[in-house]
């Protein structure tokens, strides 16, 4: 026991980093140029689906809303994590299955009945928030740390804003409704505990968004 | 003192000596070599790990990149490359790079075994086989000493039957030398792969020793602590002895402290540009650190 412990006590974070923070970056670019300029279509369909909500609250068709964000995490599983980042990370598969079964239980919502909209001020404040740090914030961290923008994370491509977007989703949602299952909390909430550590090995201050954005939504949907 | 390092046998015997006085002198060229004691063969003393820097994936610019690394690694007497199935996409990366360069005769493919079922030992090496393009690897050694007991018999009986050139074991970061010790003493094994460098030197009591006394050769992985001791030292000017053994940057000097060490066959830094690559393959030039000198290096390192 003691030898097994002395052993896996001498491994540091930075000794699981496999790969290159310049090729985690590049990443980012693969399918961003890939998908160009599909980009601008989903930012601003999000983003009128978000104005919609906002305005009309239920009436703004929740329930393709998350039809759409279920696409998105089948599409983030798929084209980012399996085709880009499982090739220089081996938990990019465990990621991938992660991300595919979050991308099924949004689907299942769509048989469990209409969503309600959040009616407290702090859930629909910080749902608000973070969907739209999510679609217009999280791109500008390349340009800030000094990347491309061809490097951007955008939502519905990249993970992080992706889980980011998705809590915010969650916190306008799920208000009084009970068909919303915890459990969708799951993924998007490690992911970001995921991510945070990941880039904190990397050395990036970036680490700091995925994680504050994990508590600002925990914090809110404990608020009553 | 530094001193000048010696000519290969091999390379008096080709040259004889009356005719060496004709020739050009070329020593500056030919990469200073070390013997693996179990064959006799020479092996240049810098070698190409290939740990999170050939790990790029499906980036076309990246393995490129790669390409470059490992052409000018050979245009500069580089022979041994090393990589193993834990290492991501760096396989397929170096498989690319040998097709790209039309196979060069001159490597020396460096390999790992790296699962804890023995079973499945042979279909994970034939895996990395066929990623890499060779028709067999030179050396196999068993990653991290992961189930070294069940590997370990199949490589001596892959090495038997020609299917293999050389066996090892290996570890990192000091990890577990006390059962390195206990496989060194009892296993007929060609090759140990360890951690060493300028401030990492754990090594130099037991294991060293110990490979020379029982003629194991000596890969030498994370010379610059991946980076990070290169890091530290970049904040420092190069300090005047190291004119002395012909170095003009401070992976030099890390270098020729871990290759002027006796026991040690090759080094192993990894890199992913050209210009570090051949500052690096330039550490096999000029004059080397004696016994003094490197003791002196280490002591004024660990000091900054």
């Amino acid at each position: 026991m003691s030898e097994w412990w002395g052993e896996w006590s001498s491994y540091r974070p930075s000794d699981f980093l496999m790969f290159a923070p310049r090729i985690y970056w590049r990443l980012f670019e693969s399918i961003n140029v890939a998908v160009w300029p599909a980009q601008l279509l989903l930012v601003g369909a999000a983003l009128a689906w978000v104005v919609w909500f906002m305005r009309r609250g239920a009436e703004a068709a929740p329930r393709a809303s998350a039809v759409a964000l279920a696409l998105c995490w089948l599409f983030v599983a798929w084209a980012f994590l399996l085709q880009r980042y499982a090739p220089i990370n081996w938990a990019a598969d465990a990621f991938a299955l992660g991300f595919a079964l979050q991308g099924l239980g949004l689907l299942a919502l769509v048989g469990c009945g209409p969503l309600q909209a959040s009616v407290q001020p702090w859930r629909r404040a910080a749902g608000l928030g973070l969907l739209l740090w999510a679609l217009l914030g999280h791109p500008l961290l390349a340009l800030l740390s000094g990347r491309p923008w061809t490097q951007a994370e955008v939502f519905g491509l990249a993970p992080d804003p992706t889980a980011i977007g998705t809590l915010g989703w969650l916190l306008l949602l799920e208000g009084r409704a009970r068909v919303l299952p915890r459990f969708l909390w799951l993924v998007p909430l490690a992911w970001c505990a995921i991510s945070a550590a990941t880039l904190a090995t990397m050395g990036e201050w970036q680490a700091l968004v995925p994680l504050a954005a994990a508590l600002l939504a925990l914090t809110a949907a404990r608020r009553r | 003192m530094p001193k000048h390092r010696q000519p290969s046998a091999t390379r008096r015997a080709l040259l004889g000596g009356a005719l060496a006085s004709l020739l050009p002198d070329t020593r500056a060229a030919a990469p200073m070599t070390r013997r693996i004691p179990s064959s006799g063969e020479a092996l240049p003393v810098i070698g190409l790990g290939s740990w999170i820097t050939f790990n790029v994936g499906n980036d076309p610019a990246a393995r490129e990149a790669c390409v470059e690394v490992v052409r000018a690694f050979f245009a500069t007497g580089g022979r041994l490359i090393d990589s193993s199935p834990m290492y991501g996409s760096s396989q397929p990366t170096i498989g690319h790079a040998l097709a790209q360069l039309g196979r060069p005769a001159q490597l020396f493919s460096a390999e790992k075994v790296w699962v804890g079922d023995g079973a499945r030992g042979a279909a994970q090496i034939e895996a990395s086989r066929v990623y890499w393009g060779v028709p067999r690897f030179d050396l196999i050694q068993v990653h991290n000493l992961l189930a070294w007991q069940q590997h370990l018999p199949q490589l001596f009986e892959m090495k038997a039957a020609g299917r293999l050139r050389y066996v090892g074991i290996t570890t990192s970061e000091g990890r577990r030398h006390a059962e390195i010790e206990q496989v060194m003493r009892t296993q007929p094994i060609d090759f140990v792969q360890i951690s060493y460098n300028l401030l990492d030197r754990e090594v130099e009591q037991r294991i060293l020793p110990l490979a020379q006394e029982h003629g194991i050769a000596v890969i030498v992985n994370r010379p610059f602590r991946e980076g990070a001791l290169l890091r530290q030292l970049s904040r420092h000017r190069l300090p005047g002895w190291a004119a002395d053994i012909d170095c003009q940057a401070w992976a030099q000097v890390a270098l020729k402290f871990v290759i002027s060490h006796p026991a040690v066959t090759c080094a192993i830094p990894a890199t992913s540009q050209v210009a570090h690559l051949r500052q690096n393959m330039a550490a096999m030039q000029g004059r080397m650190p004696d016994a003094a000198l490197r003791q002196r290096m280490a002591r004024e390192v660990a000091a900054l």
